[in-house]
This record gives structure tokens, sequence and C-alpha cells, in this order.
């Protein structure tokens, strides 16, 4: 290995990677496909992928932001394969499901308007707000919350998003808009609740 | 007038993608007389905000979720075998 051009960060042994990194690798392929054979795959394949791409390591990030970003490569790959298998099904019903909310006989009102959030922004510098944000996203359907994670964890441009999920885009603002609703009553249920005024 | 239905719908698009001139003028003129939508914009950005946070800085999911041993085993045995090519 040339040891002496690499002035910034160095690799650990790879024979560690797997004990320092292989959790945290899995947890984040898990939270965002939340199928566990799944990702205990894409570990695998990432860490395969690091040993040969070891050599243009260029010691510009941290050995594990390098890790995660083979691994976001390997998940989208991932997600384009398993959506050609099995279309996506949860789409059907969330029009519906979206129309339920509001009042089709009072001018199309929320029935349950939303309540003002006072101070979100405290939140984010609190552990246990943390916890439930993440409860929230877990307890989204698969693929709305595979399309969360794409568009808004991921950065993927809607274009982008839409070839990897394989629908349309009017498709995927639905199940964004849909997402996002279920995100709000969740973190209103249980973390705006006692705030709301 | 737009009805809350659509415009929490292109308030929650604007996120996506850029509206029309038209499109965000319903939307504005709706949020002037309507409470529910203006808490619903807010929680909206406040969304924004926390994703954004959440992506950038990974804080630890539940730390419970881990591999299992025999996963760790069974990938370990492959990187095994990789590793003897090019090591």
């Amino acid at each position: 290995m040339n040891e002496s051009s690499t002035p910034h960060r160095q690799l650990s042994d790879p024979e560690t990677w797997l004990a320092q990194h292989g959790d945290a690798l899995y947890r984040y392929a898990y939270f965002r496909l939340r199928d566990r054979a799944q990702a205990e795959d894409l570990v695998q394949e990432t860490l395969i992928a690091a040993l040969q791409a070891r050599q243009g390591f260029a010691g510009r990030s941290s050995e594990r932001t390098w890790l995660i970003g083979i691994l976001k490569n390997k998940l989208v790959d991932y997600l384009r394969k398993s959506v050609r298998e099995r279309p996506l099904a949860e789409l059907a019903g969330t029009e519906s499901e979206i129309d339920a909310l509001f009042d089709a006989n009072d001018d199309d009102h929320w029935k349950k308007p939303p309540a003002d959030w006072a101070n979100p922004t405290q939140a984010l510098e609190q552990k246990q707000f943390w916890k439930i944000f993440i409860e929230c996203i877990e307890a989204l359907p698969v693929r709305q919350a595979q399309a969360f994670s794409l568009c808004e964890l991921e950065g993927l441009e809607g274009e982008e998003a839409c070839k990897v999920l394989g629908i349309a885009t009017t498709n995927l603002w639905v199940m964004m808009h849909r997402a996002r609703l279920r995100l709000r009553e969740c973190l209103e249920a249980h973390w705006f609740g006692q705030g709301a005024r | 007038m737009l009805t809350c239905k659509q415009t929490a719908r292109l308030v929650s698009m604007s996120y996506d993608k850029r509206l029309s001139w038209r499109e965000r003028l319903g939307v504005r003129l709706h949020l002037l007389a309507c409470d529910a939508c203006r808490n619903f914009t807010r929680q909206m950005r406040f969304l924004r905000e926390a994703t954004q946070r959440f992506a950038r800085e990974q804080p630890e999911t539940d730390n419970r979720v881990r591999l299992a041993p025999e996963a760790i085993e069974r990938i370990a045995r492959v990187l095994e075998r990789h590793g003897q090519g090019t090591g």
C-alpha cells in the first residue's frame, strides 16, 4: 500500500471494519429498507466494495463517512431492483386516505386542524425528540418510508427518485404528501401534543 | 379560493417541485385567512428542517438494532475470502 501519499486520514485495517462499523452500517440500511436480510446483504456488499476500492480512499472524509457513501449507492441500486420486481402496491389507497383527513361536506376543511407547535426548533436539541422522530418514520408504510428516505434523507431529486421507485412524478408527490401528513400527525400526537395551544 | 385540502397539497408539493406563480398566489391568499393551514405550513417547514438535520448528523437510530451474530460470522467469512485476493 502507498502510505506516504495520503497526508490526510488513513483507513484502519479492513479486518476491523466489520467490528467497528458493522452495526452502524446495518442500522443505516435497516432504517431505510426495513428488511433485516436485505440490510445484512447490503452491509456485506458495502464492505466488499470498500475492500476493493480502498486504494482510492483520498482521506477527505472519515472512514465511517466513506463507508456510508458506498452504502448509499448500494441502497439506491437495491431499491431500484426491488421495485422492479415488486411494483408499488401501496399507491392505490393513498388518495382516499388523504381525502379522509378533510371534510368533504364542509368545503374540504381539515377534520382535525393542525395545531400551533410553539417553538418547535427547541425540540431538535432534545434526545427524546429524535427517538420519537425515528419512531414516526418507522411507523410509515414501507414504500412511503422508502420514498421519503430517498427524497428527504438521501437528497435525490424528484425525477431521479421516481426512476428508482418506478413511478410517475404525480404519484411520488401523492406519496410524499401522504408521508408528510402522517409524520405531522405522529409528531403532533407524540411530541407536540402537550405544548399545543 | 383554494380549499384546505388543495392548499395542504400545494404546500407539501412545494418541497418537491417549484410551484407556478398562480399556485403560490392561491396558497398565499388561503393562508391569510386560515390558521390551520398556516400551522400546517410551519409544521412542514419544521419537518424539512428536522429531516435535514437528521440526514446530516445521523443521530443514532435505535441502538438495539444490531447485526445478528450469525450475520457477523457470515459476512466475516465472505470478507476473508475477498481479502485474500487483494490483501
